[in-house]
């Protein structure tokens, strides 16, 4: 096909007649024929397109008479050229590839037709038949952060025990139903948004502050995810909550430092606590090692109970009086036996006689 | 001549491309649309109802007269409108901010052209409406009431008084959602974060209080137990336990334990001391 266009361009009946050397000298007039004689040694591109259009001519038009087949030729590259492109044309816009995520929805004039599923698939051509590409399985995320909107850059919701929680926590969601996600929404995405929104308000509005920090935050993600999907499948949106999951949840930095105050004050509490067992610990420790101290002399005192307790009162008395400086008195007369040295003290103590 | 021929041809299939284009409307899934005969309506192409599958509607190709029938195109998808935010007085005189949004879709399009035009004049409309029956039926409520499940009630009539309105404009509510309910701004948020302040300063002298009270009952069980186990141990001979007790006492109040040597005195001593007999050469 593509050899014949040469041939099909540089006839003699068309504009661009000059090409071949045999018409040139019937038609001396042409604007162009005096570039003809210069042209015709030339060994190189005319000849050898010279050669081509014969060829060409020689294979087209070998019965045909002169006068008719130009404007046959002429019409016939156009035929061509529209004939590739529209067939070009029409192999681009019916197949299509599909990804493993995706769906193609075909509307046929408007229509819903089907739906492709992943791999090669084929349509009508396009004014016809318009493919629409959906990621399917793809895992859409809204983010609703904390200074999303709302006061001084906090996502701030009411509890039910009219408290106010700062809140930020995303949505995971993807396309169960190409057709119902095309065709029911006006706004599928700002739709999925505001449910989840809204449901989130509803499920912090019926667990106190408290419940929200802490314990029962999995249990506020499932029930918005639930609660969320009810309200799409209501809308027919064609869309699967994948997931709700709160990213923080905190007091409103308003009044944070109160809050810190009660962990604070959490902390105070137990270390009041550590200080009183340890207490607990040393004094039983104590009382148990003094009473089974005693107890073990105890048991050699009943054994012999006058030896003990004079040897218990004469090792006390030694202990006592070796250290000691000691002064020995008549009890009439006031005779030292031995001196009473008080200034001897390394320090001075109060006296106790 | 052959080529003048091509020309007419040409010329009769583009008059007739554009009759034929003139005389077919492609109607996608996603509208609905309205046919005016001289500007009267006449039919609607792809007409919402319920429960119809997408591929059995009347979406497609449709002819029309040309010139004579128009179309007018309205959506046929489920539509939303934001309410602004707006205060809201309870019962108890507490102000709400509440926000709001509602789903509707255009069910009778000739009503719905008629009384309005296009869609966008449909939410204009009934913005206001969703706004006064918002305020009107939490109004109603107390501020806590607002908090609870009782909401759906109140969403529910909010959707019946909504309802009704839109009907005339040939649309159906398909749901009525409060999105927020705020404390607004300034003294009613201040107030609020202050309560929630003060409740927090309470729970932590609170704490604080108990975890003291935790440490005297701990500490006193203990000193109980240790009291317990002496008098087990001591009770069973008071009198020794007396004299072994003296001794200890001694021991330690004189100063000559070997961990406590700080105690040096001195010590007058009667030669009548009970340690002393033997030092009188046993006078007893």
């Amino acid at each position: 096909m593509t050899e014949r266009m040469p041939g099909v361009v540089l006839n003699e009946g068309g504009p661009w007649g000059g090409g071949s050397g045999g018409n040139e000298s019937n038609e001396p007039k042409r604007p162009w024929g005096s570039g003809g004689p210069r042209r015709r040694p030339g060994p190189t591109g005319p000849s050898a397109l010279d050669a081509l259009i014969r060829r060409g001519r020689a294979r087209l038009s070998g019965g045909g008479g002169g006068g008719r087949h130009p404007e046959i030729e002429l019409g016939g590259l156009w035929r061509w050229a529209v004939l590739g492109a529209f067939l070009l044309w029409i192999a681009v816009t019916s197949t299509h590839t599909i990804g493993p995520q995706q769906r193609g929805v075909i509307t046929r004039l408007g229509k819903y037709a089907g739906t492709l599923q992943p791999g090669l698939g084929f349509s009508l051509p396009a004014p016809i038949d318009i493919v629409t590409k959906i990621d399917v399985d793809n895992i859409h995320v809204i983010d609703i952060d904390t200074g999303a909107d709302g006061a001084q850059g906090q996502n701030l919701m009411l509890t039910g025990d009219e408290n106010i929680i700062d809140l930020a926590y995303s949505v995971r969601w993807d396309i169960r139903d190409p057709e119902l996600y095309l065709f029911e929404l006006a706004d599928p995405d700002g739709t999925i948004k505001e449910v989840a929104e809204s449901a989130m308000r509803e499920a912090i509005a019926r667990v106190t502050l408290n419940e929200a920090i802490g314990a029962r935050r999995s249990q506020i993600e499932a029930r918005v995810a639930e609660r969320a999907q009810e309200i799409l499948d209501r809308y027919h949106a064609g869309v699967l909550i994948q997931g709700v999951a709160i990213k923080q949840a905190d007091p409103p930095s308003g009044v944070m430092d109160a809050f810190k105050e009660v962990s604070a004050a959490q902390q105070t509490a137990q270390s009041y606590l550590n200080q009183a067992h340890a207490y607990a610990t040393q004094v039983t420790a104590k009382a148990q090692g003094e009473a089974t101290a005693f107890d073990k002399v105890y048991e050699q005192y009943k054994l012999a109970p006058e030896v003990t307790r004079q040897r218990m009162y004469y090792e006390t008395m030694e202990k006592v009086l070796a250290k000691t400086d000691k002064t020995i008195v008549e009890a009439q007369g006031v005779t030292p036996y031995l001196p009473i040295q008080p200034a001897q003290r390394p320090q001075p103590a109060p006296q106790g006689k | 001549m052959l080529r003048r021929n091509l020309l007419w041809w040409a010329g009769i299939a583009l008059v007739l491309l554009a009759a034929t284009a003139a005389s077919l409307a492609v109607v996608p899934e996603t509208r609905q649309a309205l046919v005016l005969r001289f500007g009267k309506p006449v039919r609607v192409i792809n007409a919402y109802h319920p429960g119809e599958t997408f591929g059995g509607t009347g979406a497609g190709l449709v002819g029309r007269v040309p010139f004579v029938e128009n179309l007018v195109w309205i959506d046929k998808r489920v539509l939303d409108f934001d309410m602004q935010r707006q205060a809201v007085l309870s019962t108890d005189q507490l102000r709400l901010e509440v926000d709001a949004y509602a789903r509707y879709r255009i069910v009778n399009p000739v009503q719905m052209y008629v009384a309005a035009g296009t869609e966008r004049r449909v939410s204009d409309a009934l913005k206001p409406i969703l706004g006064s029956a918002l305020r009107n039926e939490l109004g109603k409520r107390p501020f806590a009431a607002l908090l609870t499940p009782e909401r759906d009630v109140v969403m529910g009539n909010i959707r019946n008084a909504l309802a009704r309105v839109a009907a005339q404009y040939g649309a159906e509510i398909v749901d009525v959602r409060i999105k927020r309910a705020d404390l607004p701004d300034g003294t009613p948020l201040e107030s609020a974060f202050n309560r929630m302040r003060t409740a927090r300063q309470q729970e932590a002298r609170s704490i604080e209080a108990e975890g003291r009270r935790e440490a005297q009952i701990v500490m006193g069980e203990a000193d109980a137990e240790a009291a317990k186990t002496y008098a087990a141990s001591f009770g069973k001979d008071a009198n020794f336990y007396d004299f072994y007790r003296a001794m200890q006492s001694y021991r330690t109040t004189f100063g000559t334990d070997d961990e406590n040597p700080r105690g040096a005195a001195s010590i007058i001593l009667s030669p009548d001391n009970d340690y002393l007999r033997q030092f009188r050469g046993s006078r007893r």
